[in-house]
């Protein structure tokens, strides 16, 4: 037990300092989702009128799954580094030292995990810039979200890295899973309005939950401006048009079961795994 | 007391159609060194790998330190430590976090970490670069750096696949100083791949494989006596090897310019040789058997040295541009 809570720490620890030395990882983390809002700022959101008329703009609604975006792509970006690790030998360190393997793979997951919430943290100083006023208890409940799910995708990414040894296949998962994940995560548009098969789709998708609960937790505190809800809490608007479907504790208690699930999954991949 | 700590029977590893280890057999004793010679693709680090519980065997038995390599690789992992041929640092780490790193998941007392990690420097000569980002460091230092990795702890049983691999002499002898250190003080067992037939002759012990199959194993002079004699080199006219063969009975080999043949006791044969033949032979040379011959006798063709390390440096220099 000592020696996996070693491994664990010894592990994190390597992610941690490998990430810090990335310069380019650490300005493109911040810099790319900032892109995207500008982008959707200026463009889209002039363009496009939400569910019904709240009197939520576009930017609002999309701000959240933003933060969704940059932990999807954070933590599946920690978890593949293990083909990194494979392809340039590093991994067989790691393999043959005694040390259970499942610590191995946590020790990654909360890697992945850690860096997702300090992405997290960076994105929601600028919440007061578009209009969402902050609090201590929304940056709290949004570590533990990022949290959850940093552990969920991150865990998600090892499971599937765990027995693949090429780039190429990397450039699949990206493909097949994170731009699938990510459209189909109510970041982009409200799931309750989506066609049946797109709706079942982003009730299996664990990244809905978050993005759903993110927006649980970033609108909590701000309160209407403008439309039939003036004066009330907008998460109260978006509810009842829509834009958040579940409660926070709904959500909350899917991404606990999911990021559960998934470390174990990723935990037990890479314990079985050969070089 | 000698007891078996590594134990090897029937074993076999095959990748798809290729047979990479065909039914190999060996007991290694505790505090022995012993070293594996063969030519590329000899399978080699294949069984480095099973023996070091990274790769599965197809069939046959291996235990290590009293433990089956397939039903308890926590153990075996516990009991070995092993420098890979291929590398396996963190390159975005400095020197010091690499050993650190080790250290830590090989549960390393931290009141020894410290001392430990200067020794090892020291040993390689890379005390002054310590603090280095392991990406600046040029092929030979991260070969040395690796090196002094596997010597952190002090495990039961230590694997080292071709070690020394494009180190200069110096270092090549300090490492090897350490190594036979380690044996006395600890009893470390040590098992080992080569290429150099020099190297080899520091182990107790070595076994000759070739295509997957150990040819023989036994002491180097044990070995070089398999033989049967001293190696006679001569030059001359055209006609001489020939004429050797018919006068003495031999058979020879001719490399280059010059005539190879085996003699039981080359240093009385030399005068008879003069005697015979004065006129026609231009140089002489006794040569005592090498490894080199015994490989050349053993698999009826050459380790291929020179050839094996000049594609390892090719595949070196693959990985290293594959990483920028
Ligand atoms: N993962 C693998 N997949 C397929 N074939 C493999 C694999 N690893 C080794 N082989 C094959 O097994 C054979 C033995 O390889 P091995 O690496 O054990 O040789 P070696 O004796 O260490 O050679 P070298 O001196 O070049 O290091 C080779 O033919 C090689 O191509
Ligand atoms: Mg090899």
């Amino acid at each position: 037990m000592r020696i996996a809570v070693k491994t664990i720490y010894t592990i994190w620890l390597r992610e941690a300092k490998t990430f810090s030395r990335e310069k380019f990882r650490v300005v493109s983390m911040i810099a790319q989702p900032l892109l995207y809002l500008a982008v959707v700022a200026k463009g889209i959101s002039s363009a496009v009128t939400l569910n019904g008329n709240a009197g939520i703009n576009y930017l609002t609604f999309m701000y959240p799954g933003i933060i969704g975006m940059s932990i999807l792509f954070t933590s599946i970006f920690s978890a593949v580094s293990i083909i990194w690790d494979r392809e340039f030998g590093f991994l067989k360190e790691v393999l043959v030292a005694p040390v259970p393997r499942w610590a191995v793979a946590l020790g990654k997951t909360f890697g992945g995990a850690t860096i997702s919430m300090i992405q997290a943290t960076i994105l929601i100083l600028i919440a007061p810039i578009i209009g969402i006023s902050l609090s201590p208890l929304i940056v709290v409940e949004m570590w533990i979200m990022a949290l959850l799910i940093g552990v969920a995708l991150t865990a998600l990414g090892i499971a599937i890295a765990a027995r693949m040894s090429s780039m190429q296949a990397f450039q699949m998962v990206m493909n097949f899973l994170v731009m699938p994940l990510y459209f189909l995560s109510g970041a982009m548009f409200p799931i309750t309005s989506a066609p049946p098969l797109l709706k079942a789709l982003m009730t299996v998708n664990p990244l809905t939950y978050c993005v759903d609960g993110l927006r649980n937790i970033i609108f909590s505190n701000t309160l209407m401006t403008a439309g039939p809800f003036v004066g009330r809490s907008v998460v109260e608007a978006a509810m009842s048009f829509g834009l958040i479907r579940w409660s926070l504790v709904f959500d909350m208690s899917i991404v606990t079961f999911v990021a559960v699930v998934l470390t174990a999954a990723g935990a037990y991949r890479f314990n079985n795994q050969q070089e | 007391m000698l007891t078996d700590v590594i134990h090897v029977e029937n074993l076999v590893k095959k990748f798809g159609n290729i047979t990479a280890v065909d039914g190999i057999q060996l007991d290694v004793q505790s505090g022995q060194i012993f070293g594996f010679l063969g030519p590329n693709g000899a399978g080699k680090s294949t069984t480095i790998k099973i023996l070091a519980t990274l790769v599965k065997p197809t069939s046959g038995r291996a235990a290590v330190a009293g433990f089956d390599v397939v039903a308890k690789p926590n153990e075996v992992r516990q009991s070995i430590g092993l420098v890979f041929q291929d590398q396996s640092l963190d390159d975005r780490l400095t020197a010091q976090e690499n050993l650190w790193f080790h250290a830590m998941l090989y549960d390393l007392p931290s009141t020894l970490f410290a001392e430990r990690i200067e020794n090892v420097l020291r040993l390689v000569d890379l005390i002054d670069r310590r603090h280095s980002l392991v990406r600046t460091f040029s092929g030979g230092m991260k070969r040395r750096l690796e090196i002094a990795r596997g010597l952190l702890h002090h495990p039961k049983v230590l694997f080292l696949d071709e070690p020394t691999l494009g180190l200069d002499p110096q270092t090549r002898n300090a490492i090897w100083k350490h190594v036979k250190a380690l044996r006395e003080e600890k009893g470390t067992t040590v098992f080992m791949t080569t290429h150099y037939m020099e190297e080899a002759e520091h182990c107790d012990k070595i076994a000759v494989i070739d295509h997957g199959k150990i040819q023989a194993i036994d002491s180097p002079a044990m070995l070089k006596r398999m033989i049967g004699g001293d190696t006679i080199i001569v030059s001359g006219d055209d006609g001489l090897a020939e004429s050797l063969k018919r006068a003495y009975n031999v058979e020879v080999q001719k490399v280059g310019s010059e005539i190879h043949f085996q003699m039981a006791s080359g240093a009385e044969f030399v005068p008879k040789l003069i005697a015979g033949f004065a006129g026609r032979v231009k140089s002489i040379q006794v040569k005592q058997p090498s490894l080199e011959d015994v490989f050349l006798k053993l698999t009826g063709h050459s380790i291929r040295a020179q050839e094996g390390t000049s594609q390892d440096q090719m595949r070196q220099m693959a990985q290293l541009w594959r990483r920028r």
